[in-house]
């Protein structure tokens, strides 16, 4: 009885948090969302994201996350994996977190002098005799700088889930016969699907919704939901239009935790 | 616990000894919580010097904040947090702040120096009589370009950006208003169009400019054209003379066709708690040399006649930045379309932007 009341106090602050910063704020975005431009409720917005402009934006916002979050992927996990094999395991996980201390625009930055037609890129093109051309402003530097920004997030998980493997488990799998590709498609893989998926759902849905890289990466090349919100927020102030963008990318977003998370309970 | 309660008293007793000690040494320099003012500008646009000389001149202290948008600057000054007393707003926000009531009216018997302002620039229909603001910079929208680059060609009209030979060549500025007008003039509309039909037609005709374009930026593009990363931007004319400061090959035109005249005007806004401080800053930025000094610094063009004497003569008589009347009454200022249009304006704009090579 008194552990419980005790309890209660504790997680006031918990709850209090939760009401205030995410609960709260939904309901906000959810309320401007009936609003159409002049103010008076309606449901336009909601009309209105239903046409080819925004549908062709999520779609678009769509294909990009999951590029980026692909990349991601492919390079994340072997370098989780040998970072696994490594003597000083912190030590290099710690060299790869120390870029993401950096301020994103700052690294933006220094992209745009990387990959000018005059940047270190195009040099190191002409050095090896490819010849110069355009990087900057293209899917590809988009899509490179997304992904070199979320591997941190995307290696830790994968790091976390292959550290806790049980290296008996390998050893079963090679005494039994198995192949190196065999026990990692069969033992390795799915014991890290948690890590591999918590991985995904961090950069997939920070990356639905990326903005500052589409206009100094990419040149708005690339038109995501995040840059419509942005745009209907500060330039236009239609605060309805944008705040209906915003619970579309809510609900998205809940799909995708729906759906990653869906088959961790049937296993 | 005691150590940590020990810990936030010590900060809190910390805070409460250096505020009294910053109050008592603002009251030593004759500066005091009345006599203050609170200016609100865009980043980078004054000479700071100048700040320093008016203290010194008027013993009022000046707070000098900045904004780097409209939008941001009126939302700020809409919530009433801070006590602004001089704001810089564009002309188009100007004339949305006075339909807001956002605006003190000025006292012209305190602004003697407003004689020294080009009748051009005065009286114009975002604010008629000047009721509300005094000019302070202005300038047009047009091409800065590299002929080096280009081998040569000259760029004098918008459609001239539409030749295939600059493919890839071209930084658009990231503003709705002036894209979709650049689309306007080349097809010889008003800036201030609202006809869906025109606004459609302008938006074909830009989408037939996408192979040329290279990216849609906003103010790195000063950066990217100075370092030649492309041969031709669309920007401000101020900008324009910054990125010609820092690479001389680029030259600048304001397209045959008409394009934009933009004003950035001294208000004192609702918020103002010093208003005589506010109009003595006003008549002060106003005087003929300290606009002079002031425009050499921040290299845009100024509307004050009397300053023209004491500056530079490459600098007053440089047409691309201080265009005859001839070529001036052919530009439009924007005009406050409502945001309903100024929807349809960026929902064209993200169309564009969306629209592939």
């Amino acid at each position: 009885m008194e552990n419980k009341a005790k309890f209660n106090v504790y997680s006031l602050p918990y709850f209090l948090w939760i009401v205030c910063f995410v609960i709260a704020p939904i309901l906000l975005v959810l309320y401007y969302s009936l609003f159409d431009i002049d103010g008076n409720f309606s449901f336009v917005n909601y009309q209105n994201f239903f046409t080819p402009v925004y549908l062709m934006m999520t779609v678009n916002s769509f294909w990009y996350a999951f590029l980026i979050t692909f990349f991601s992927l492919l390079v994340a996990y072997p370098t989780a994996y040998l970072l696994t094999k490594t003597k000083h395991k912190q030590l290099w996980l710690l060299l790869i977190i120390v870029p993401s201390w950096i301020n994103l625009l700052l690294k933006a930055y220094a992209f745009i002098g990387i990959f000018g037609t005059y940047g270190a890129a195009n040099k190191f093109l002409e050095g090896i005799g490819i010849g110069s051309r355009q990087i900057l402003f293209t899917d590809f530097s988009f899509i490179f700088v997304s992904v070199y920004i979320f591997i941190p997030f995307m290696i830790l998980p994968i790091f976390n889930a292959l550290n806790k493997l049980n290296p008996t488990l390998i050893a079963a799998a090679n005494d039994l016969g198995a192949s190196g590709w065999v026990t990692f498609r069969r033992v390795i893989f799915p014991l890290t699907l948690d890590g591999v998926k918590s991985g995904c759902q961090v950069v997939f849905i920070p990356a639905l919704s990326l903005f500052m890289l589409t206009r100094l990466i990419s040149g708005n090349r690339v038109i995501t939901l995040g840059t419509a919100i942005e745009q209907h927020f500060l330039v236009i102030q239609d605060w309805g239009m944008g705040s209906t963008i915003a619970v579309f990318l809510i609900i998205f977003m809940f799909l995708i935790m729906a759906l990653t998370g869906a088959r961790k309970r049937g296993v | 616990m005691k150590q940590l309660v020990r810990t936030f008293l010590t900060i809190i007793l910390v805070s409460i000894v250096l505020l009294s000690i910053t109050n008592r040494l603002n009251q030593s320099q004759g500066f005091s919580g009345s006599n203050t003012l609170t200016v609100y500008n865009w980043g980078d646009y004054i000479d700071t010097d100048l700040i320093n000389r008016f203290e010194k001149e008027t013993g009022i202290k000046v707070i000098y904040e900045t904004f780097d948008s409209n939008e941001a600057m009126m939302t700020k000054i809409e919530q009433g947090g801070t006590t602004y007393d001089v704001a810089v707003p564009s002309e188009y926000m100007i004339d949305k702040m006075i339909k807001e009531n956002l605006l003190i009216p000025l006292d012209h018997s305190k602004l003697p120096n407003l004689k020294n302002i080009d009748e051009r620039f005065l009286n114009l229909p975002f604010d008629p009589d000047n009721l509300y603001s005094i000019p302070y910079f202005w300038g047009t929208v047009g091409i800065v370009y590299n002929p080096e680059m280009l081998g040569g060609m000259e760029i004098t009209s918008w459609n001239d950006l539409w030749d295939r030979k600059l493919r890839n060549e071209i930084l658009l500025i990231d503003g709705a208003r002036e894209v979709i007008g650049m689309g306007l003039n080349s097809l010889h509309y008003s800036l201030n169009d609202t006809n869906p039909k025109h606004l459609q037609e302008a938006k074909a005709k830009l989408d037939t400019l996408t192979p040329n374009i290279k990216a849609i930026v906003g103010d790195e593009n000063k950066l990217l054209l100075a370092n030649r990363e492309a041969a031709i931007g669309i920007t401000w004319s101020g900008d324009a003379s910054e990125i010609m400061s820092e690479n001389e090959d680029l030259d600048y035109v304001v397209p045959s066709e008409g394009s934009n005249l933009w004003f950035d005007n001294m208000v004192i806004p609702k918020t103002a708690k010093n208003i005589d401080g506010a109009h003595a800053f006003i008549n002060f930025m106003l005087d003929a040399k300290v606009a002079a000094q002031n425009t050499e610094y921040v290299s845009y063009s100024t509307p004050n006649k009397a300053a023209l004497e004491f500056m530079p003569e490459e600098m007053v008589n440089d047409e691309r930045f201080y265009p005859a009347p001839e070529l001036t009454d052919k530009l439009e200022v924007y005009e406050n379309l409502g945001k309903r249009n100024l929807a349809t304006y960026n929902e064209l704009f993200l169309e564009f932007k969306m629209h592939r090579k």
